[in-house]
């Protein structure tokens, strides 16, 4: 990647998403510009640049794998890239859209669909790293822009990046924010919740709910039984957990428990598997 | 001149124009997100005016008294920690020079002086902890150290605890004792002023202050006691080191692995806690770096990756680390427990975790 005679090449790939983490990477406005002097971004196609197949040094990954298609075009992305990163809840756990791992998704394709058998879907929306080896996973929706930017940085340079893995919670005290759970009672899902974002849900007096994914020590049973004891319902705190990031796996065992003692509900989805 | 003069409420502008006419910026306490937090201050109207405050595990409330009072409430969401020891901070930046070399230079930039109004006898505890940590050692830290000298601090005595607040244990509070340039005893009708520093004492004699009668003082004495009184939370006896040294088996540990959220909050609110990480910040180019110094726990695995191996990987093990560190070990390496009493764990952990129960729990074995 130190090669002098060319600059390090990059590509940015989108799967099953909704295309908002290539946004934030073209939010980063004129930074991207000077990110696009140092490197070749031979392929983003939310940008312009359109060649699938290029060999690359960096590899950023967005969406999810939902089709059979997806999954061969992502091994031939890894044959060709030095490092594979991944960009986002769907590209890292699958996103909103594994919800319908959850559920009996051909159910609800013949309720939307008029000729489903058209459609290659694969039973399961999966993560990318159950496919492929990702050497770095980068969590959030969408994705942090600095995050991306800071990462691609670090591997210019030649050295792997640093992830904060702290809690979101650290990142509101770093910030002087107040916290919306203790003040206020509101289900935040901070203290289980990787930082990354800069803490913005909880600064605008949101409770955070968890799209940069588990943080690396999150006790999800100890914040659900909280949950439970301040007076939530099973249900809501499954659902709760079971939501952006449903695939990350404290999420989803611990979410799969709260839903199995969740009292059936009329309203729901047909077809939940318990 | 006594050292104490009395300033009538309606007069309390006056110290924060004097203040301000020394040429200080001034800080004092404001409501803000449903919480006491300390910010810039022009006008006594800002300050928390008739607000108190209702704390308890994982619980901080604001409601209305039926005072005038300016400082009716226990403590903040944070000490003064985050104006000494800043949450995040560029130490140096460093940038390759044309010929192949590094330049390395310092970022420190010139500190307005700043008169902070309304610190607690816990909070003047911690900052001593931290005046030791971080500027009486062999390597004294620039940053911080011209933070701190640029600190004029107005203490206040407590006149009321919260329920999670237990100075009187660790012998820090309510009443300040040293540490401040003027202290202030809120009554109902005004304030009593006592200056420690020749500083203080100039801004006391440039306002238009009264004689303190001896019923007033009697008020005040009154109200320290008062507030002495309502703390309702002990620490075991101590000294606490070997109590906890030979609770490290203990099978409570494993209670906290189940309800510890290993969020860190607890640390951060500690006005003690002084743990960091240092991360650098390549420019794009890569031709410049900042070495910037932030906030870490001890509750964060990675903070105890030492080559190639998190030393504490499960929850208990971290919380065992906090805790017999700020109660037991640090008596060791501070001469005194890094404990101040302010309760701010207590109230600001998520699930409500109590360290003085969880004492009480872990040195009972040991007791005779």
């Amino acid at each position: 990647m130190n090669n002098a005679l060319s600059k390090p090449r990059v590509a940015v790939h989108k799967f099953s998403s909704c295309d908002g983490c290539q946004l934030a990477f073209l939010n980063l406005g004129e930074r991207l510009l000077v990110l696009a002097e140092t490197v070749d971004i031979l392929h983003f196609a939310e940008a312009g640049p359109i060649d699938e197949d290029a060999m690359v040094d960096i590899a950023f990954i967005e969406g999810s794998v939902s089709t059979s298609r997806d999954a061969e075009r992502l091994k031939r992305i890894r044959e060709n890239s030095r490092y594979v990163i991944t960009i986002g809840a769907c590209a890292t756990s699958g996103g909103i859209q594994a919800l319908r791992n959850m559920h009996d998704s051909g159910e609800w394709l013949a309720g939307i669909y008029a000729q489903p058998g058209y459609l290659d879907l694969l039973p399961e929306s999966s993560p990318i790293a159950r496919i492929i080896k990702v050497d770095l996973e980068l969590w959030g929706c969408p994705v942090n822009g600095e995050q991306v930017l800071a990462v691609t940085r670090a591997l210019l340079v030649g050295h792997m990046p640093h992830v904060d893995q702290n809690a979101v919670c650290m990142e509101c005290k770093r910030q002087n924010v107040v916290c919306v759970m203790v003040t206020q009672g509101k289900p935040c899902m901070g203290p289980v919740t990787q930082t990354g974002c800069g803490a913005i849900c909880p600064k605008m007096q949101r409770d955070c709910y968890a799209c940069f994914g588990p943080a690396i020590q999150a006790n999800v049973s100890a914040l659900g039984a909280h949950f439970a004891a301040s007076g939530m319902s099973a249900r809501e705190i499954a659902q709760r957990l079971l939501f952006i990031n449903n695939q990350a796996e404290p999420f989803l065992n611990s979410g799969m428990q709260w839903q199995s003692q969740a009292a059936p509900d009329s309203t729901t989805s047909p077809g939940i598997k318990r | 001149m006594n050292r104490q003069r009395f300033l009538p409420r309606e007069r309390f502008q006056s110290l924060i124009d004097q203040l301000k006419a020394a040429g200080y910026d001034v800080v004092g306490p404001q409501v803000r997100d449903h919480a006491i937090v300390f910010d810039a201050l022009t006008k006594v109207e800002q300050l928390p005016i008739g607000i108190t405050d209702e704390q308890a595990p994982g619980r901080y409330r604001l409601e209305k008294s039926e005072s005038r009072r300016c400082f009716d409430w226990a403590t903040g969401a944070q000490a003064i920690k985050p104006m000494t020891f800043v949450a995040r901070e560029t130490l140096w930046q460093s940038e390759r020079l044309p010929g192949g070399g590094i330049s390395f230079h310092d970022t420190l930039t010139e500190t307005r002086p700043v008169a902070i109004i309304g610190v607690r006898a816990c909070d003047l505890a911690a900052l001593s902890i931290h005046d030791h940590h971080f500027m009486r050692g062999a390597h004294p830290d620039p940053q911080y150290s011209q933070r701190r000298q640029s600190l004029f601090l107005i203490a206040v005595h407590c006149m009321r605890s919260a329920a999670t607040c237990f100075c009187t244990a660790t012998g820090d509070g309510p009443q300040a004792r040293s540490g401040y340039d003027l202290v202030l005893s809120e009554l109902d009708t005004g304030f009593i002023l006592e200056a420690h520093t020749g500083r203080g004492l100039d801004i006391v004699l440039q306002m238009e202050t009264e004689a303190v009668t001896a019923e007033q003082t009697e008020q005040a004495d009154a109200g320290i006691l008062r507030a002495a009184r309502q703390q309702h939370r002990t620490l075991p006896a101590g000294p606490l080191q070997e109590k906890l040294v030979s609770a490290v088996e203990h099978p409570h540990w494993q209670t906290l692995n189940d309800r510890c959220l290993s969020c860190g909050n607890c640390t951060a609110v500690c006005p003690t806690c002084f743990c960091q990480t240092h991360v650098d910040e390549i420019s794009l180019d890569g031709q410049q770096a900042s070495h910037v110094r932030q906030w870490e726990s001890c509750f964060n695995p990675d903070h105890s990756h030492i080559h190639g191996i998190v030393i504490r990987s499960e929850r208990s093990h971290r919380y065992r680390q906090w805790l017999t560190h700020k109660f037991g070990t640090w008596e060791e390496q501070f001469g005194r427990s890094g404990c101040v009493g302010c309760g701010r764990c207590i109230t600001w952990c998520p699930v409500g975790i109590d360290v003085t129960g969880e004492l009480a729990v872990l040195c009972k074995r040991n007791e005779p």
